[in-house]
């Protein structure tokens, strides 16, 4: 099955929170990159029919979402809020899912689905007493009780442990080579990287990249870096730099020292050492000066 | 009628401090009245401030507002009616569970203790009909208070000036807000069942039963339609 977004907005009164945004999800795995506050998890709500779009339509094969609980039959979300009834045990809670997707044999169904997600031996405790990841896993185990050809999932590797993060990543990526469209948002680049071939990226709203992977990645790697330099002598490293292919500025500045524009992130940082060696000048600090991710991001919304 | 949606409201209901709150009102009712009738008080001097000024007019509608906005509101509250709302469920079920609990719940906390105050009162028809109003009350209450909790996010807030402000000061200044007040109705129906001098209906039976049914019909439907359309608030960062 195939989840379609075709022009989607949302806004709060003046607030544009997702702007025009289109994307076609088929079999796989794909992560929804994007920094906080970035639209995500109106975007997974959309998605889910939890939330009407201002303008656009979203789609489940030809069905929209929105007002319309028939799709829950094949779709599967864990939403990014802990809130789970926490009076009812994982297997109690399970189970009603499975009840409640009214499925032929529900008490199959919730065991298959605990013993997915590992929580079969603590399955007869309250929820409330759970750690954050165990929580985490029931709810997932609850989104996937009745074998949904899509999932969705806010954040899922939010308070798990590595050892929990490497078997949710597993499990993900079992669904989509079982021909699953799953979805999964994330902040963290690396968590997308582990998981997905195909990545969605999200700034400010905005669709900013969409594609495979390595092509984000490179473009991410490969965009103009801005590094501080301070050294022995300023100035002479600085006429050495501009003569580099991979060094498109160089800004001297008595205070903090050079300020230097690389075009490609590494032969700039593998070249600089050889550099400096031959100069004979000693580098006494190298930083660089806009790594967060929200730099990143916004480069590949202009690119 | 949806079994599990059923008993995991119940559970919830049960399972939170909040109702706690449920114990000390039915308590103070029964109280008075075998107070004042233990120290010798006719029913006609008691009953009427008693079993009217606190069981019907203060005890069945906070009563069943705590009940009937705790059955979907607190669940919309701490978000777990996600988990609800993403199965293949028509709304329907979801609402029609919700309020069959929030009624019989209600029905039985605020109707056994109405019955016992009609039965210190010394009569086994006034006990009848209390309950008879009671369970007629419950239901246009839970009705009205089910579909609060999906208008508003202060459900409670809006149900105590419905009951303080419409049926308590405005019922008793302008005649004509009664025909649109459900303590009204309960008042009526206890009054015919019963058959006795200390209640005293102000609106008639026929308009009572259709407009309690009007105000549970209509509750249910909006509540189903309202439910169709919930939406999650957006980003939770």
């Amino acid at each position: 099955m195939s989840l379609n977004l075709r022009g989607v907005s949302k806004w709060y009164g003046n607030v544009v929170a997702v702007n025009d945004i289109s994307m076609e999800l088929g079999p796989g795995v794909t992560g929804l990159l994007g920094p906080n506050g970035a639209g995500k998890t109106t975007v997974l709500h959309m998605m889910a029919g939890f939330l009407p779009p201002s303008r656009g339509t979203v789609l489940l094969d030809d069905t929209p979402t929105w007002r319309n609980p028939a799709v829950y039959a094949h779709l599967g979300l864990v939403s990014e809020r802990e809130a789970v009834h926490g009076f009812l045990t994982a297997w109690e809670f399970v189970y009603a899912s499975a009840k409640l997707q009214k499925l032929k044999d529900p008490a199959g169904a919730a065991k298959r689905a605990l013993e997915l997600v590992e929580m079969t031996d603590a399955k007869d405790r309250r929820i409330e007493t759970y750690s954050k990841g165990m929580r985490q896993r029931t709810r997932v185990a609850a989104a996937l009780v009745h074998d949904p050809r899509v999932l969705l999932l806010d954040e899922p590797f939010n308070g798990m442990d590595p050892r929990q993060r490497l078997h949710m990543m597993d499990l993900l990526h079992r669904m989509g080579t079982e021909g699953r469209t799953v979805l999964f948002s994330s902040h963290i680049l690396e968590e997308v990287e582990q998981v997905s071939g195909t990545v969605q990226v999200i700034v400010a709203g905005r669709l900013a990249a969409s594609g495979d992977y390595r092509t984000i990645r490179r473009l991410m790697t490969h965009r103009p870096h801005v590094f501080t330099i301070r050294s022995s002598d300023d100035r002479r490293l600085a006429v050495a730099l501009m003569g580099q292919d991979s060094v498109s500025g160089v800004e001297v500045d008595l205070k903090l020292g050079l300020t230097v524009r690389a075009s490609d992130y590494g032969t700039f940082t593998r070249t600089l050492p050889k550099l400096a060696l031959g100069e004979g000048i000693r580098v006494e600090r190298l930083l660089p000066t806009d790594e967060s991710l929200e730099s990143v991001f916004s480069y590949l919304v202009s690119a | 009628m949806n079994l599990t949606i059923a008993s995991i409201t119940l559970r919830g209901l049960f399972g939170r401090r909040r109702f706690l709150l449920l114990l000390p009102l039915p308590a103070l009712l029964v109280g008075l009245a075998w107070l004042s009738s233990a120290l010798g008080a006719r029913p006609s001097d008691w009953a009427g401030p008693v079993v009217v000024g606190l069981g019907l007019a203060v005890v069945l509608p906070v009563m069943t507002l705590i009940i009937g906005t705790g059955v979907l509101g607190s669940e919309i509250d701490d978000g777990t009616i996600v988990h609800i709302l993403a199965k293949p469920l028509h709304r329907r079920e979801i609402i029609l569970a919700k309020l069959a609990v929030a009624w019989i719940v209600s029905w039985i906390v605020c109707g056994v203790p109405l019955a016992a105050t009609g039965l210190i009162a010394g009569s086994g028809r006034l006990a009848l009909g209390l309950f008879a109003g009671a369970g007629v009350g419950a239901l246009a209450y839970s009705a009205l208070f089910l579909v609060l909790s999906l208008l508003t996010r202060r459900p409670v807030l809006i149900g105590l000036i419905y009951i303080v402000l419409w049926e308590g000061v405005l019922g008793n200044v302008l005649s004509g807000t009664r025909a649109l007040s459900v303590q009204q109705y309960v008042t009526t129906v206890a009054d015919r069942v019963s058959d006795t001098p200390l209640l005293n209906g102000s609106v008639s039976l026929p308009v009572s039963l259709a407009m309690a049914a009007a105000f549970a019909l209509g509750g249910t439907i909006l509540a189903i339609d309202r439910l169709r359309s919930f939406s999650v608030a957006g980003e939770t960062s």
